[in-house]
């Protein structure tokens, strides 16, 4: 079965239809790309999974249960982790407070056991502090740990995105333009990562327009345009699609 | 402690330091001649250093703009008042009374309006306490006595002794200050205390790593409502008649400003911020019908001078450095990303 | 239903002081994100600038009672300018890359000064405008005798508003002012200089204080000099319930306030009116966060 699938998704601003009756599925285990061209409705899709957004109808369903409609926390804690877009650090806070942020939904302590330090409060801090720790040597930025995030290059603010996902300790991580605004080698570096993440048993959805990326670490490709799906396949039947190719080049007669 | 191997508690040991000095500065004032003025400044100085600490977790840490928070500080002082003099209650009963209805209060008030963004809460808060004073003066439920308040507060009394000297309030302002810093303090470094500046910095990323916006930005105003009813608590029986004039909106006003001119929410910063602002304006009314004038002035100068607030927001200190290069990374070292592994220098 | 007109007459004039004294908050909020605290003051300044003017050129009785009101008015908005654009370069422009809030806590600071200066200069106590500057015979509508001088002040503060629209929305310079309003980048980029349409607008906030001021004066009497704390505080309300930043909703939250306000003043009681107000306030940002007219902004995510 598999481990996320929307049915019939819509979403309408205003009069505009930014997703049109889209339906796909994410096998688990596996590192799935949304592409298409901008303005497509990718992000809008994975805000309609991360309940940043409610669907208009239609259902997103995540083992085996319909989350849409659910808050962004109670997604989270269901095993749903996000970077975004347009990268949202706390800036003025450091990479190892970023990375305990994606602890949060794991941890328990609450206003009482806080404020009296109770000894189980101050166990927990520690193993979520190391936890934070693991994750940011998993991007390879530990050393830095005490650094303010807002300090940091374009490239390493999204690997600390990705560390704080992945701290939620997610079954799905989702991953909105991991590369932009990246170099060919940071690119290179992101792939590999992006294998690392798959082989610890995590299934990852990517938008990305670096089809060299794409191409090679997607198992499959889902293609949006104007907010539909118009193919759905691997990476070489995607190469070969026709409607796909005149999406991203356009008609001949356009010319 | 746990948590001092935790974290580096620079600020908790200069804590430690700064209310010992105090202690033996009372000691000093009381056994000098007109000292007394001096511990009655010091006294008022306590007063809204608690008040701007409980303020603090929901302007300074949450980022949620309250300029109504003398409302809940009045809340509490007339809780207080009307138990002791109508029922005859000792005052120390009536502590977890005021806070819960203060918290109550405000949980319930800030409902309905907790989403509203920056200034427009602003001015909500400001209109709650507003409507607040003003059923204090129309005398609701004629329990409040109207513009003339409510006299005849008793003391404190602990144990059977009654604090009645500025001497003796001195350690039981200072005392609760000490105790309210410390644990926001804690507080402040804990998983709670960082949801809370995750929400000041960033509301979508905050929510998108499983922070409850709506209920932490709730328990945030209940517990600095809750702190400020104490506070109410302490300041009835220390002053003995209250009355709505005390709880004008300036109150609130200078409140926020030290919050704002402490930097970042920070708990040292509170603590000289309202040094500077309630010290200076006890001190100016040596100047007569020129002290308020003086007062305004120096805000508008102290804020060019230190826009960025007395002190720089602190970032927490986590003993992790000996974790470093502890776990394996994604990325082989040969991928070259690693430079972020470096301190990063950014111009 | 007599008390309603009346009350409502009352509630239009005392409104449209509110929308004046509020065109200069949203005006400010506009452009600068800005709260300025300081404006209510600036207020009661222009009514002080009016009584001395009026006293010290000994207008009354040798100018003609129609013209009496524009003398004062012209006179004041200029001198409530000048303050105004001073206390922009003094005390907003060192903080206008700062921290929002310090400019707030700043604006705070020179309202207690310009409240307290006011004080030294007159007196703490209550003044008062000659009661007989302008006589009138009430005039009868639907059967209410309403107070001629409710009619004028409300006729001359909604003359000065569209002139304050014609200029924002026809000329060169308005055209600028919303230009800066909406993103101050692409002003600057555009070859708009920014300084001086921020110095304009405390130009022009200021005056529009300043001559409600002088109306506040001559039609109800009595001023003091923290009069415009809690009246520059109501007009603050009114621009939110307008919609801050919003021209036309400053002008609307100022009538509607002033309506609702004088209706509850005349129906529940006096002593709840502020109340009552506030709490019109909160009701409608709860079902309108951003107010009647304010435009909702979605996070990008």
């Amino acid at each position: 079965m598999s481990l996320l699938s929307l049915q019939n998704v819509i979403k309408k601003f205003g009069g505009l239809t930014a997703v049109n009756d889209v339906s796909f599925t994410v096998d688990e285990q596996s590192v799935v790309g949304l592409i298409g061209p901008n303005g497509a409705g990718k992000t809008t899709v994975f805000n309609l999974i991360t309940g940043n957004y409610a669907p208009l109808s239609g259902t997103v369903t995540f083992r085996g249960q319909v989350i849409n409609g659910q808050k962004p926390y109670k997604i989270v804690q269901q095993g749903i982790a996000r970077t975004f877009q347009n990268i949202r650090l706390f800036q003025q806070m450091s990479l190892l407070e970023n990375v305990l942020a994606g602890r949060h939904c794991r941890m328990h302590a609450g206003l009482f056991a806080s404020m009296f330090c109770l000894p189980w409060q101050q166990r927990e801090e520690k193993s979520a502090v190391e936890r934070a720790m693991q994750e940011l040597a998993f991007v390879g930025l530990d050393a830095g740990y005490d650094n303010e995030a807002g300090n940091l290059s374009y490239g390493n603010q999204r690997l600390l995105e990705i560390a704080r996902a992945l701290a939620t300790d997610p079954k799905l991580i989702i991953l909105d333009e991991p590369a932009g605004g990246m170099n060919d080698q940071e690119t290179a570096a992101l792939t590999e990562l992006i294998a690392a993440i798959q082989k610890r048993g995590i299934t990852v959805l990517l938008i990305e327009h670096d089809m060299n990326l794409v191409m090679n670490i997607c198992q499959k490709l889902v293609v949006l345009e104007y907010g539909a799906k118009i193919a759905e396949g691997t990476p070489e039947e995607i190469k070969s699609n026709p409607k796909v190719i005149e999406a991203y080049l356009g008609t001949s007669d356009d010319e | 402690m746990e948590a001092l191997k935790q974290t580096r508690h620079i600020g908790f040991w200069t804590g430690i330091v700064f209310f010992a000095l105090m202690a033996v500065l009372a000691i000093a004032l009381e056994s000098s001649s007109g000292g007394n003025t001096w511990l009655r400044t010091l006294n008022n100085i306590g007063i809204f250093t608690a008040l701007a600490l409980s303020l603090n977790i929901i302007l300074g840490q949450t980022g949620l703009f309250n300029m109504g928070h003398i409302a809940f500080f009045a809340l509490g002082a007339y809780v207080t008042a009307v138990l002791n003099s109508v029922l005859g209650w000792p005052i120390i009963y009536t502590l977890p009374f005021a806070a819960c209805i203060t918290a109550l209060f405000a949980f319930v008030v800030a409902l309905p309006v907790i989403h509203l963004r920056g200034d427009y809460l602003l001015v909500v808060t400001i209109g709650i306490s507003e409507i607040l004073r003003i059923a204090f003066v129309n005398d609701i439920f004629g329990l409040t006595q109207g513009p003339n308040g409510i006299t005849g507060i008793q003391r404190i009394e602990l144990f059977g002794y009654r604090f009645m000297s500025q001497f003796a309030q001195f350690y039981l302002i200072w005392g609760f200050v000490a105790i309210t810093a410390c644990l926001f303090y804690f507080l402040e470094h804990s998983r709670f205390g960082r949801a809370l500046n995750y929400i000041k910095y960033d509301e979508v990323a905050a929510s998108g790593n499983g922070v409850n916006i709506v209920r932490y930005k709730l328990i945030a105003f209940a517990l600095g409502a809750f702190w400020a009813g104490m506070v109410g608590t302490i300041y009835a029986p220390f002053i003995r008649t209250i009355s709505p004039g005390l709880f004008e909106f300036k109150e609130s006003v200078l409140l926020f400003a030290i919050v704002i001119l402490a930097g970042g929410g920070n708990i040292v910063g509170i603590v000289l911020a309202s040094f500077l602002l309630v010290g200076m304006r006890d001190v100016l009314t040596m100047f007569g019908d020129w002290s308020m004038l003086l007062f305004g002035l120096m805000m508008v100068v102290i804020m060019i001078i230190r826009p960025q607030g007395i002190m720089k927001p602190r970032r927490r200190q986590y003993n992790a450095g000996h974790l470093v290069g502890k776990f394996p990374s994604g990325i082989g070292k040969k991928a070259g990303l690693s430079a972020g592994n470096q301190a990063e220098v950014v111009e | 239903m007599d008390i309603f007109i009346t009350q409502l007459s009352n509630g239009l004039a005392i409104g449209s002081i509110y929308a004046l004294v509020a065109l200069g908050y949203t005006m400010v909020y506009g452009i600068l994100r800005l709260i300025n605290f300081a404006h209510g003051d600036l207020f009661t300044i222009g009514a002080y600038f009016g009584l001395t003017i009026l006293v010290s050129f000994a207008l009354q009785g040798n100018v003609s009672p129609l013209i009496i009101p524009w003398i004062l008015i012209i006179m004041a908005a200029i001198g409530v300018a000048i303050i105004g654009f001073l206390l922009e370069r003094v005390a907003y422009r060192p903080l206008r890359n700062a921290n929002r809030l310090a400019a707030v806590v700043s604006a705070f600071g020179a309202s207690i000064f310009f409240a307290n200066a006011l004080k030294l200069i007159y007196s703490p106590n209550r003044q008062s405008y000659p009661a007989d500057i302008i006589n009138l015979p009430n005039i009868p509508i639907f059967g209410v005798d309403i107070q001629s001088k409710r009619l004028i002040m409300f006729g001359t503060a909604v003359l000065l508003m569209a002139l304050l629209y014609w200029y924002i929305n026809h000329t060169r310079t308005g055209t600028a002012i919303r230009a800066v309003a909406i993103d101050q980048g692409a002003a600057k980029l555009m070859g708009i200089n920014v300084n001086k349409i921020i110095s304009l607008v405390f130009i022009i906030g200021p005056a529009l204080g300043g001559a409600a001021g002088v109306l506040m004066g001559l039609f109800y009497g009595q001023i003091h000099p923290e009069m415009g704390f809690s009246f520059g505080l109501k007009a603050f309300v009114a621009a939110i319930i307008g919609g801050i930043g919003n021209i036309p909703g400053a002008m609307l939250g100022g009538l509607l306030l002033g309506v609702v306000e004088a209706i509850a003043g005349g129906y529940v009681s006096g002593s709840w009116k502020d109340a009552i107000a506030f709490g019109a306030l909160i009701v409608i940002l709860i079902f309108r966060p951003t107010g009647i007219l304010g435009e909702r902004v979605a996070d990008k995510i």
